[in-house]
C-alpha cells in the first residue's frame, strides 16, 4: 500500500544518488589524526591531528574514486558475486593498490597510516572491493617483512607491473584462529620442499597470481610453533595447486573467497621465506601491519551507514516531523558517530604506532576489536532507522550489515583480539610496580 | 612578395637572395615553435559543485568558511585538454596560473598532479579577493602569458561561482590574439587550430591561428584522476609566488556587490481536473 509519503524507492534512489555526491560535511568529517609524514605543524606542542596537503590530496582521490567508480557498480557486484575486474584494475592504476610495496621494487612506500586513510575511503564504497585490494596487502606483507632481495623483486615487482592479485593462505578447513593446528605439510626432498595440504576462505583465491603458504615443516608434535611451521611463496601456475569453487558468504560478496587443495606442489627452496622455522613468526608479524587497515575497513563501513542513516533521517517524516527530529533516532545518530569517531582515532593511532617503528600489537587489537563491533552496530542502527525500508534490497544499508559480519571474524575473531589484548596488558602490568 | 607568418601578423620582405635564407630558416623556426606549444592554463578555486551554496544572512555574499572548495570544473577540463596536447608531443610545458589566496595552491597542486609543469600562483586575499574581477584576471593572465612567452592560453569557459564567461574573452582582447571560445573539440592542423565550438545553433568549427585563446566547455574531455605517483611527484614541482602588483595590475574594484539572496522558494502548483479549467485559470492570471 503505497502512500505519497514513503518515497517509493525509485525516488529514493534517484535522490540517493545525488545526495551520494555530496561530500561529508564537516560534522562527519573524518577526524584528522598524528600524522608520521613531514611537514606536519603540530606547533612543537607534540600530539598532533593534522594532515598533511599530501594526505589531505590522497584522502580526496580515494574519496573522488569510491564515489564515482565503486560505488555506482557495488550493488551489481553484491548481486552477482562478480569479481570487479574493472574497478581493481582501474584502482591499480591510480596507485589506490599496493601502496606499501617499498619503492625499489616500483611502489609507493606508502606507510599504514596513509594506507588506513586511503582503505578507509575505498570501504566507503564497498567494503566487499576493498578487501579485494587489501588481500594484496595481507599477501604481499610476509614478502615485505621477510623476503630476500630477490623474492621481493620478483614477487613484488611483479605486482606494480601489471594488475595482479596475490593471496594470504593460512586458514584450512580445520584450523582459523588456532594457526598453531594447521595440518598443510611441506617436506624437504632435496632442493626442494614437497607441499600437501587444504587451506580454505582464502580472499582472492580464485584470482591470485601467487599465495603466501604456511605449512608445518617439524614432524615433532613437541616443537613449539615459533619453530615448527614455514613460510613458502607459490606460484598459482604450479602443478597441484587447485583452485576450488567461489563460496557464496553471507556478505562482502565481491571479494572472491575459495578453498585451495595443494597436492604433491613441488616448492623450490628459495621460495622459502626467512628461512625454515620461522613461518609462524613471519604470519602473525604481518597481521600488525593488516590489522590496523582491515579496522579502518570496518571505520569506512560505519561511516556509510552513519551517513546513510542521517541522510534518510532527514527526509522520512513520521508523525509530522523529521525522524532525525525524534529524539530516539537523534540518539541512536549520535552512538553511532561515537563508534565511527572512536574507531578512527583507534586505527589512526595504532597505524601511528607502527610507523613510528614501534610494536604495535596492543593498538592493533584494540583498533581491530572495536571497528569490527563498531561497523556491526552501526550498520544495524542504520538498518532500524531506514526502518522497512533497510530491511529492503532497493536500500543501501542491507548490505552495509551482511557486509559488516565479517570484520568480527577475519583477521583474528573477536574473541581472539581480545584474548591477545588481555595477554598484552596483563604481561605489561605485572612489570608495573603498584 | 613572399610572405612570412610572425605570429599570425604579415611582415613583407623584399626579394634578394640573402633574405631569401632567412625566410626558409625562419619558417623551419616556425614550424618547429608550433610543435612545441607552451601553455598557459587559468585554474580557479571555487566552492565544490557538490556543496549546498549558503547566503551569508547579511545578503552580502556565500557562506565560504569551512566549506569545501575544489578545482573548478571548467578548469580541470581545460588542465585535462592541456596534457592530452603534451601527451601528443604538440605542447612542451605546461604552466598553471592561479590568483587567490594561499589555499590557491591546493588547486594547483591538483593541477600539477595532472600533469602541469610547473605552478604561478598570484596571491590575492581578503577584501581585494571578494572584489577581484574576471577584467583584473585577465590583465593578469595577458601580462603572465607574455612575460612566461606562452602561445596557446586554455581557459575554463566560466567559473561555477561567478558563472561570468568573461576571462578567456578578455585575456585574448587584451593580448590581441584570436579567441575560440566554448571549445568540445581541439585539433592542431599544421601551423594552426581547428577548434569545434557549441553554440546555440548547434556546433560551429573555426581555424584560429597560434598564439590564440581557447576556453573549454563540458564536452571538450573527461578529465583525468590525478594518480598517487603523481601526487607524489607534485610534491617536487615548483610554484612561483607573486603579486597582482608584479604585473602591474591595479585591483581596485571596478564593481560593488550590492547584494545576494536566494534564489525565490518554489511556488506550490495547483492542481485541475480538466484542460478546460486549465484554460481558464491561466486566463485568469493573465498568463495567456
Amino acid at each position: 500500500m503505497a502512500s505519497r509519503l514513503i518515497p517509493s524507492a525509485g525516488q529514493y534512489l534517484r535522490l540517493a544518488n545525488r545526495l551520494r555526491q555530496h561530500v561529508r560535511t564537516k560534522a562527519t568529517a573524518p577526524s584528522p589524526a598524528a600524522t608520521t609524514s613531514e611537514g606536519a605543524p603540530s606547533g612543537g606542542r607534540g600530539y598532533s591531528f593534522e594532515l598533511t596537503d599530501e594526505q589531505r590530496e590522497f584522502q580526496d582521490l580515494a574519496r573522488k574514486f569510491a564515489r564515482e567508480e565503486i560505488i555506482p557498480v557495488a550493488p551489481h557486484h553484491d548481486k552477482t558475486g562478480e569479481y570487479p575486474v574493472p574497478v581493481l584494475k582501474k584502482a591499480w592504476e591510480l596507485g589506490l593498490m599496493n601502496g606499501h610495496i617499498p619503492a625499489d621494487c616500483g611502489g609507493m612506500d606508502l606507510g599504514i597510516f596513509d594506507t588506513c586513510m586511503i582503505t578507509e575511503e575505498l570501504a566507503y564504497g564497498c567494503t566487499g572491493i576493498q578487501t579485494a585490494i587489501e588481500a594484496n596487502s595481507l599477501g604481499q606483507m610476509p614478502v615485505i617483512i621477510a623476503g630476500n632481495a630477490e623474492q621481493k623483486k620478483k614477487y613484488l615487482g611483479r605486482m606494480t607491473e601489471e594488475p595482479l592479485m596475490c593471496a594470504y593462505g593460512v586458514t584450512e578447513p580445520g584450523a582459523g584462529s588456532d594457526v598453531a593446528g594447521i595440518k598443510t605439510k611441506a617436506v624437504k626432498k632435496g632442493d626442494e620442499y614437497i607441499l600437501n595440504g587444504q587451506k580454505m576462505w582464502i580472499t582472492n583465491g580464485g584470482h591470485a597470481n601467487w599465495y603466501f603458504v604456511l605449512a608445518r615443516t617439524s614432524d615433532d608434535p613437541k616443537m613449539p610453533a615459533g619453530k615448527a611451521f614455514t613460510g613458502f611463496i607459490v606460484d598459482r601456475d604450479w602443478e597441484g595447486v587447485t583452485p576450488g569453487r567461489k563460496e557464496w558468504n553471507m556478505g562482502q560478496r565481491a571479494s572472491d573467497t575459495r578453498g585451495i587443495t595443494f597436492e604433491d606442489v613441488r616448492v623450490p627452496a628459495e621460495n622459502v621465506l626467512g628461512a625454515e622455522g620461522v613461518g609462524f613468526k613471519i604470519a602473525m608479524g604481518a597481521f600488525d601491519k593488516t590489522r590496523p587497515p582491515v579496522a579502518a575497513g570496518a571505520t569506512g563501513l560505519a561511516q556509510r551507514a552513519l551517513d546513510e542513516a542521517t541522510k534518510y533521517s532527514l527526509e522520512r517524516k513520521t508523525m509530522g516531523k523529521y525522524i532525525a527530529e525524534h529524539q530516539a533516532v537523534a540518539f541512536m545518530l549520535a552512538e553511532m558517530a561515537i563508534m565511527v569517531e572512536t574507531s578512527r582515532l583507534l586505527t589512526q593511532r595504532s597505524a601511528w604506532e607502527i610507523d613510528q617503528g614501534r610494536r604495535n600489537t596492543y593498538f592493533a587489537s584494540i583498533a581491530k576489536a572495536y571497528a569490527g563491533d563498531a561497523a556491526n552496530k552501526c550498520a544495524t542502527d542504520a538498518v532500524q532507522i531506514f526502518g522497512g525500508n533497510g530491511f529492503n534490497s532497493d536500500y543501501p544499508v542491507e548490505k552495509l550489515m551482511r557486509d559488516a559480519k565479517i570484520y568480527q571474524i577475519y583477521e583474528g575473531t573477536a574473541q581472539i583480539q581480545r584474548l591477545i589484548i588481555s595477554r598484552e596488558m596483563l604481561a605489561k602490568a605485572k612489570q608495573t610496580q603498584w | 612578395m613572399w610572405p612570412i607568418f610572425d605570429y599570425g601578423r604579415f611582415v613583407s620582405i623584399i626579394s634578394s637572395s640573402d633574405v631569401y635564407g632567412v625566410v626558409w630558416m625562419r619558417s623551419l623556426a616556425q614550424l618547429h615553435k608550433m610543435a612545441n606549444l607552451r601553455v598557459l592554463v587559468g585554474v580557479k578555486r571555487v566552492i565544490d559543485y557538490a556543496v549546498k551554496i549558503r547566503v551569508k544572512p547579511d545578503n552580502s555574499g556565500v557562506v565560504t568558511d569551512g566549506v569545501k572548495h575544489s578545482m573548478n570544473p571548467f578548469c580541470e577540463i581545460a588542465m585535462e585538454e592541456a596534457v592530452r596536447l603534451k601527451e601528443k608531443k604538440l605542447a612542451k610545458e605546461i604552466i598553471a596560473v592561479s590568483c587567490g589566496p594561499a589555499q590557491a595552491q591546493e588547486t594547483i597542486r591538483t593541477a600539477l598532479a595532472m600533469g602541469a609543469d610547473r605552478g604561478i600562483h598570484v596571491e590575492v586575499t581578503g577584501k581585494e579577493y571578494e572584489n577581484m574581477t574576471p577584467l583584473h584576471v585577465s590583465k593578469i593572465m595577458a601580462k603572465l602569458a607574455q612575460d612566461q612567452e606562452a602561445n596557446l592560453v586554455i581557459l575554463g569557459k566560466q567559473s561555477i561561482d561567478g558563472d561570468n564567461n568573461q576571462t578567456g574573452q578578455m585575456t585574448a582582447a587584451l593580448l590581441d590574439w584570436p579567441q575560440a571560445t566554448f571549445a568540445s573539440e581541439v585539433t592542431k592542423e599544421n601551423d594552426h587550430l581547428k577548434v569545434v565550438r557549441e553554440i546555440d545553433g548547434g556546433l560551429e568549427t573555426v581555424k584560429v591561428t597560434l598564439p590564440a585563446v581557447i576556453t573549454a566547455d563540458l564536452r571538450l574531455n573527461e578529465p583525468r584522476y590525478a594518480t598517487l605517483p603523481n601526487i607524489m611527484k607534485a610534491k617536487k614541482k615548483k610554484i612561483a609566488k607573486h603579486k597582482a602588483a608584479d604585473f602591474g595590475v591595479d585591483l581596485t574594484p571596478t564593481l560593488e556587490v550590492v547584494g545576494v539572496e536566494d534564489p525565490p522558494v518554489r511556488q506550490a502548483g495547483q492542481k485541475v481536473e480538466s484542460t478546460e479549467e486549465l484554460v481558464a485559470k491561466l486566463k485568469d492570471s493573465g498568463v495567456v
